[in-house]
């Protein structure tokens, strides 16, 4: 740290004092649905500051139309606030609290994290190979990979699980109906908070100019990721339930489900990737982009390599993608309490918690 | 001095929404077109960058707006709040294009969001910008950029250079840097004087240094007085300023929005000496919060102290700043600068003086005051439930009213008649049809449709 550097004040702090000027202003309550959220209350506790940062989808129109950022003295910066608040909330409510802190920042730890696992994979592969079996079970058996997935799956989400039962309680959210998951589900699924209120999108990778480009993405990012989380799930009822067992033709529905959902995560992340560079990365969380830009790499890569792997079916180079592949997984696996990956789950907990709470009374001049 | 190397068709002095409308419109039909803008980027867009609304005429729902809102609902709602210092002829020119605006905005990039919260009065009258006014500023400031029109920031205005009936060019600082600006149309689009404090204080008096700006310290009226110096008639009564009681914490210059202050009806509001000096419950706040900028401005030093108790404080809209606490008048008193003793007086006179009956914050309620010199005719309910709560009000600048005199088509006259190649938009020419008062969403419709014609005139004329 340098030392003209202001001391450090907690995000929490630095929220609030913008949030109360903000909710004296309120002009930009179009946008999202942080701004009606925000006129529930004239005094934020810490709990209300949660909620709000994590409705934020950080398209950054407040930043733009905003008239009391830097120069003025007010100097508000809303989306980096909520930012700072989101990331803190993730790493504050996630246990380990030292794993999320150090993944969340650091893009070299998740890569090295991805060496481990490689190194892992490929003694397994040596060690561990199989008698008999097809396809990549000839590589490594279906009983080692569900022996090492299975937990490395389920362990994670039970932790995530713990962490959004404390962040339920933070928030205050309420009892959960169904109809608060179907808005919930709704503004997610057409990711309503970054439509910017107008329907044309963010201010994110070219200044107060209006972009889709980033709910494009998004997109194709988020139901690529749910088609290839459908292939694996028929492959497993096809696995069990009619002992059909891999590797599965084209015509299938692990391939069909997963070759286009690999395609459209690749396109996604580079995409992603791509406005990531463009941000003004002022307007974010800045000390935890390179955990940000090496989520996004890694769900690419998991894509990349899962394609790569059907492409290279009876050659040589099976044995090392599906350890590459593999590695990515865990890593992806693992990760999920501790990396940008919990921001599904935090988002949708927000849209629920926001969909139960009384509508905003709120007021204006 | 250096020259711009280019001779502009139209060079626009100014960088709001009446600046932004001419140049758009007369890009638009085909002339190559300076903007400048005295304010560094940060802060372009002059008192626009403030603004909220729109107010529109339209015969039927028109998105956003709802209902109708006719030319006669409008000019009367205009006559109620001038007292009839408009010209009635420019102000139906403005209130009937008005209608055919709102679309032309939308084209050139103004988004608009339905009334939300707390602005359910307005939603027929008054289209709002979604994200405000910067957001209609950065809006039509691309729209500019994509035509290809030149914008010159921290660009200063000091001369505007008349050859009879002809303006010839303009002396101006850009960056710092002495430069002439040739054209052959100019349209004048820089706002009122009212960052001008030692202006303020010659036309209001030296209690005028004591007020607060609530928009931009750009707006110094250099172009405006200059204009004058050279025999351009003028309009407006040249004392006049619109102020409203604001925070009195507030920056000095460009707070904005977020420094009102709507606690008067529920409070009791002192002066310096502890004294309350006016009925605070004489009406709803969106009725009576422009008269109190300037019965503030009349107390002494400026200041007034609004007064309030915990059962008030969430009546009205959230402070920028938090209110002065305490658990005793007395208490109050002191952290304010008062007089704890003479404050103590007023509370308990104006208690006394309260009645019984049915509170209702959001009606006219005539629950009154009954024996007091300064009476309180609305929502008069007794301080007496700590904590106590107080604001301090200064009077805040949103206008002024002087400014040139232009006709139908926008131009500007000398005495001796028009000036053939000069057009004036927006604030610098508003009080034509604003002579007093104000009406909300307004002062962006004349400097929208003036700012077009203007436009149109000045490319018609160099084509």
């Amino acid at each position: 740290m340098s030392l003209d550097m202001p001391p450090k004040i907690a995000p929490q702090a630095e929220a609030r004092r913008q949030m109360e000027i903000c909710n004296a202003c309120r002009y930009c309550e179009g946008f999202c649905a942080v701004f009606p959220a925000m006129t529930r209350q004239k005094a934020f506790a810490d709990g209300d500051l949660t909620h709000l940062a994590n409705l934020c989808h950080n398209c950054r129109g407040c930043y733009y139309a905003c008239q009391y950022t830097e120069p003025h003295e007010f100097a508000l910066n809303i989306p980096a606030a909520l930012a700072e608040v989101r990331a803190d909330s993730w790493e504050r409510l996630a246990r380990p609290r030292a794993l999320a802190r150090l993944f969340q920042t650091h893009g070299t730890a998740m890569a090295a994290l991805a060496v481990v696992a490689l190194a892992f994979f490929f003694w397994a592969l040596a060690a561990l190979r199989p008698a008999e079996g097809a396809g990549f079970y000839a590589h490594l058996a279906h009983n080692t990979m569900i022996a090492i997935f299975i937990p490395a799956f389920l362990a994670p989400l039970a932790l995530i699980a713990l962490s959004l039962r404390d962040y339920w309680h933070e928030v205050g959210g309420g009892r959960i109906r169904l109809s608060h998951l179907f808005q919930a589900l709704h503004a997610a699924a057409r990711m309503k908070n970054l439509s910017g209120g107008h329907g044309e999108g963010c201010n994110f990778e070219d200044a107060d100019r209006f972009s889709d480009r980033r709910r494009q993405f998004h997109h194709l990012m988020m139901y690529g990721f749910l088609l290839c989380f459908a292939s694996t799930a028929s492959g497993t009822v096809m696995h069990y339930a009619f002992a059909w067992e891999a590797p599965y033709p084209l015509w299938s529905p692990p391939k069909l489900l997963g070759i286009p959902g690999g395609l459209m995560m690749v396109a996604g992340a580079a995409g992603l990737a791509w406005l990531k560079t463009k941000a003004d990365p002022a307007l974010g969380a800045a000390r935890v982009w390179g955990g940000e830009m090496a989520f996004i790499l890694l769900l690419g890569s998991v894509a990349l390599t899962g394609l790569a792997l059907y492409a290279a079916t009876g050659t040589g180079l099976v044995g090392p993608l599906l350890a590459i592949h593999l590695a990515t997984v865990l890593v992806l696996f693992l990760l999920m309490p501790f990396s940008k990956m919990v921001h599904g789950f935090y988002r949708l907990a927000a849209l629920v918690a926001e969909a139960g709470k009384p509508a905003p009374a709120g007021g204006g001049e | 001095m250096t020259r711009w190397p280019e001779v502009f068709d139209l060079a626009v002095v100014g960088g709001g929404n009446a600046a932004l409308c001419a140049a758009i419109t007369a890009a638009e039909a085909g002339a190559k077109v300076l903007i400048l803008e005295g304010a560094p980027l940060a802060y372009r867009g002059g008192n626009s960058r403030h603004t909220r609304n729109f107010r529109c005429m339209h015969r039927g729902p028109m998105f956003p707006l709802t209902g109708a809102y006719e030319e006669e609902e409008y000019f009367n709602d205009l006559l109620l709040v001038t007292k009839g210092k408009t010209d009635e002829h420019l102000a139906r020119m403005v209130i009937r294009a008005s209608e055919e605006c709102l679309p032309w905005m939308q084209s050139h990039g103004v988004r608009f969001q339905p009334s939300l919260s707390g602005t359910l009065s307005l939603s027929r009258t008054n289209a709002f910008f979604l994200g405000g006014g910067k957001a209609l500023v950065n809006a039509y400031y691309r729209t500019a950029a994509d035509l290809g029109i030149a914008i010159a920031y921290e660009a200063q205005v000091i001369h505007v250079h008349r050859d009879g009936d002809r303006i010839t060019h303009l002396e101006t600082e850009i960056a710092g840097q002495p430069t002439t600006v040739r054209a052959r149309a100019f349209v004048l689009a820089s706002g009122g004087f009212q960052a001008d404090l030692d202006w303020l204080a010659r036309a209001w008096g030296p209690a005028a240094r004591n007020f607060l700006i609530r928009g931009t310290p750009y707006n110094r009226g250099v172009v405006l007085r200059d204009m004058l110096d050279q025999g351009a008639e003028s309009v407006g009564d040249p004392t006049q300023c619109h102020a409203v009681a604001i925070d009195g914490r507030a920056p000095k210059y460009d707070g904005g929005i977020v420094t009102r202050l709507d606690c008067v009806p529920f409070s009791i509001v002192v002066n310096r000496d502890g004294d309350r000096f006016y009925d605070e419950g004489e009406d709803v706040w969106p009725k009576r919060y422009a008269i109190w900028g300037r019965l503030v401005a009349a107390q002494p030093d400026q200041v007034g102290y609004a007064i309030i108790d915990h059962k008030s404080i969430d009546l009205f809209m959230p402070s920028v700043f938090p209110p002065v606490k305490a658990d005793t008048i007395e208490g109050l008193a002191t952290q304010m600068g008062l007089d704890p003793t003479a404050l103590r007086r007023t509370v308990d006179g104006f208690n006394a003086a309260c009645q019984p009956g049915p509170f209702h914050p959001t009606e006219l309620d005539g629950l009154r005051t009954q024996g007091l010199n300064v009476p309180k005719t609305n929502w008069a309910r007794p301080i007496d439930t700590a904590p106590f709560y107080g604001y301090q009000l200064r009077p805040g600048v949103t206008f002024t009213y002087l400014g040139l005199k232009v006709d139908t088509r926008a131009q500007v006259h000398a005495a001796e008649g028009p000036i053939r190649n000069l057009w004036a938009a927006g604030e610098i020419m508003a009080g034509s049809i604003l002579g007093q008062g104000y009406l909300a969403g307004f002062g962006m419709t004349i400097g929208t449709v003036f700012g077009r014609i203007a436009g149109q005139e000045a490319a018609a004329h160099v084509a």
